[in-house]
């Protein structure tokens, strides 16, 4: 006993000390050469362009192996608030960037944001499968959506959704930082407030996702995210107008009321494995990615105005 | 009072380098006591610091942030910060879940340190304990798949996220607090208590009625106090649960958007220094002042019975 006593601490503290030296050792070591032989470009913001941008970064370790795009979404405000902040290399965007955005980047960084349109995206309307409903007007939209509205219910629009005794109309909207909400509010709402009350969801997915699970409801998303379980409907920009369904040759045409760019914005002319990897975004390989997520290609698109 | 002349011998006996230590580890735990002080006082400051420029800007008034139900922080032309209907949406949730876990929590409590035998406590003090290990983000992603289908079919609702959800998803996180301190302020009641009760011939429903039950209610209080700043916080679960609309509910099966959801929803994108970032730090201060509120008023209601 009196042997054993001393010798099992002084055991354990060299397992200590030893325990203690090779963590850091193996950790170090993997760490030092992730950082050589990597570059990590950080890209951040739209929801609607988040799973293109996750294929862009797969994709573009196939061409670049030495190079690891980071994608995380959050919102094209929230994307291009971390640009401003110096946090990430690229931003993504499915809004235009705003003047005082501009000026906030030059006042904190001194260099002017460069934008480049990488693709194209029609915001569909999209309803439950069973709504019988086949096309709306921006005009319906507004008394829908916007403060002072007063559509709240489907039978004012002149529409009986089968099996359901309650038909008040649920608002799908989007979290204030979203490019798509901007975008919504722009171009649908001709820049009215949305009416508070709208389920306020925080990304493109779920409110396809709630309007699919939910009967009465009505929600707007990249043209990316149907499903079998939702309905896009033809937009029309005022009664009477022909009503024109989402497709890329709308988008192409322009005929289609919702159709937007998406951008990327970097700090500057951007330089190294970032320019590296936009030049890549907007080369063929680059632009199939855009087209498979269901999205417009640039290249087919028309040039910016 | 009593350690002084106690102390005094020692400084005659003990050597010089005791007595240095001693006062030494004095004043550290005194420092650790006050450094909460500190802290509540500090944190409160640097919340207050960043919203107090906005309180004297000349587009935001204090009556519409409080008394207005109109949340428009990036309005294009017209921008209001009316926090009413969030903050209406935090005390329906809350008052929600407190309804639902406090008779549960209370009632575990009473049935863990009062009628079950020793094994059956311990299996079930480790799984409520495990309850509350269960991350927030598990919670609300349990209400928004499970619990939001199960409402849905079971009332019919069009949308399963609102404040039933919400307030079922914080009772479950707050039952497991309440639980734990409850137990703990019953079985600070002396034996002597529950003998004296027998003795007189008590029932034990009687027992746990008329002596255990006021003997406790200031630690039991407490519990409920915890779980109810437990219900109030939590950020995460009723930002997945409630539906984050903005509106103040008619129903149960309203959707509501609560201070604290709101704030993380938003402060990601509302440029540092801007009104919007500040008018968020300023909800923030007005969360800081409701359990203020309700920690104070459950004070002087303590003291009160106290009094009697």
């Amino acid at each position: 006993m009196t042997r054993v006593r001393p010798s099992t601490p002084r055991r354990l503290a060299l397992l200590v000390i030893a325990a203690a030296f090779a963590i850091p050792a193996c950790g170090g070591g993997g760490a030092k050469g992730g950082k050589s032989s990597k570059t990590v470009i950080q890209n951040k913001g739209s929801d609607t362009m988040v799973n293109v941008a996750q294929v862009w970064a797969e994709e573009y370790r196939k061409a670049a192996p030495d190079v690891e795009v980071e994608v995380s979404g959050g919102g094209s405000g929230v994307g291009i608030a971390a640009l401003l902040k110096g946090a990430v290399d690229i931003a993504n965007a499915s809004r235009d960037l705003k003047m005082s955005e501009a000026e906030q980047a030059v006042k904190n960084t001194g260099k002017l944001p460069a934008g480049y349109n990488v693709g194209a995206d029609a915001l569909a309307v999209y309803v439950h499968k069973d709504n019988p409903m086949s096309e709306i007007t921006l005009v319906q939209l507004t008394d829908l959506y916007a403060e002072g509205g007063k559509v709240t219910r489907w039978s004012e629009l002149g529409v009986t959704i089968p099996g359901v005794k309650d038909d008040t109309i649920v608002r799908v909207s989007r979290q204030s930082s979203s490019g798509t909400y901007e975008f919504f509010r722009e171009h649908a709402l001709g820049n009215r407030d949305f009416r508070l009350g709208s389920r306020d969801l925080n990304g493109s997915k779920e409110v396809v996702e709630l309007v699919g699970t939910t009967p009465t409801a009505i929600g707007y998303s990249g043209m990316g995210y149907a499903t079998a379980s939702v309905k896009m409907l033809k937009v029309a920009p005022k009664a009477g107008a022909p009503a024109v369904a989402p497709t890329i040759a709308a988008v192409h045409d322009k005929s289609y009321p919702l159709a937007r760019s998406l951008h990327v914005y970097t700090l500057g002319e951007p330089k190294g494995a970032v320019k590296a990897y936009i030049d890549w975004i907007l080369s063929p390989a680059g632009q199939k990615v855009v087209e498979d997520a269901g999205y417009v290609p640039v290249a087919a698109a028309p040039p910016k105005p | 009072m009593s350690a002084e002349p106690r102390a005094r011998t020692a400084r005659a006996v003990r050597p010089r380098a005791a007595v240095l230590a001693e006062k030494a580890l004095e004043a550290v735990i005194r420092l650790s006591g006050v450094s909460a002080i500190v802290f509540v006082a500090a944190i409160f400051f640097f919340v207050l610091r960043e919203a107090a420029p906005v309180l004297f800007s000349e587009g935001f008034s204090l009556k519409q942030f409080l008394f207005s139900t109109e949340w428009y922080p990036t309005s294009a032309t017209n921008v209001r910060y009316g926090t009413f209907a969030l903050t209406v949406g935090t005390v329906s949730v809350t008052a929600l879940a407190m309804v639902l876990a406090v008779p549960f929590g209370l009632g575990a409590a009473i049935f863990l340190s009062e009628f079950c035998s020793p094994r059956v406590r311990e299996t079930l003090k480790v799984v409520i304990e495990l309850l509350s290990a269960i991350p927030s983000v598990v919670w609300g992603f349990v209400g928004l798949t499970v619990m939001s289908k199960l409402i849905v079919s079971a009332t019919g609702a069009p949308v399963g996220v609102n404040v039933l959800n919400g307030g079922i998803i914080l009772a479950l996180m707050s039952v497991p607090v309440i639980v734990s301190i409850g137990e703990d302020a019953l079985k600070a009641v002396p034996d002597s208590f529950r003998e004296a009760g027998v003795a007189l011939g008590a029932t034990r429903w009687q027992l746990v009625y008329r002596v255990l039950l006021p003997a406790a209610k200031n630690g039991l209080l407490a519990a409920v106090l915890l779980g109810v700043g437990r219900a109030v916080g939590e950020t995460m679960a009723v930002l997945m649960a409630t539906g984050h609309a903005v509106h103040i509910p008619g129903s149960l099966l309203d959707s509501v958007r609560t201070l604290t959801a709101n704030i993380a929803a938003e402060l990601g994108e509302a440029p540092s220094g801007s009104d919007h970032y500040r008018v968020l730090f300023l909800t923030g201060t007005l969360l800081f002042l409701i359990t203020l509120v309700v920690n104070l008023t459950a004070d002087f209601v303590v003291r009160g019975i106290r009094r009697k």
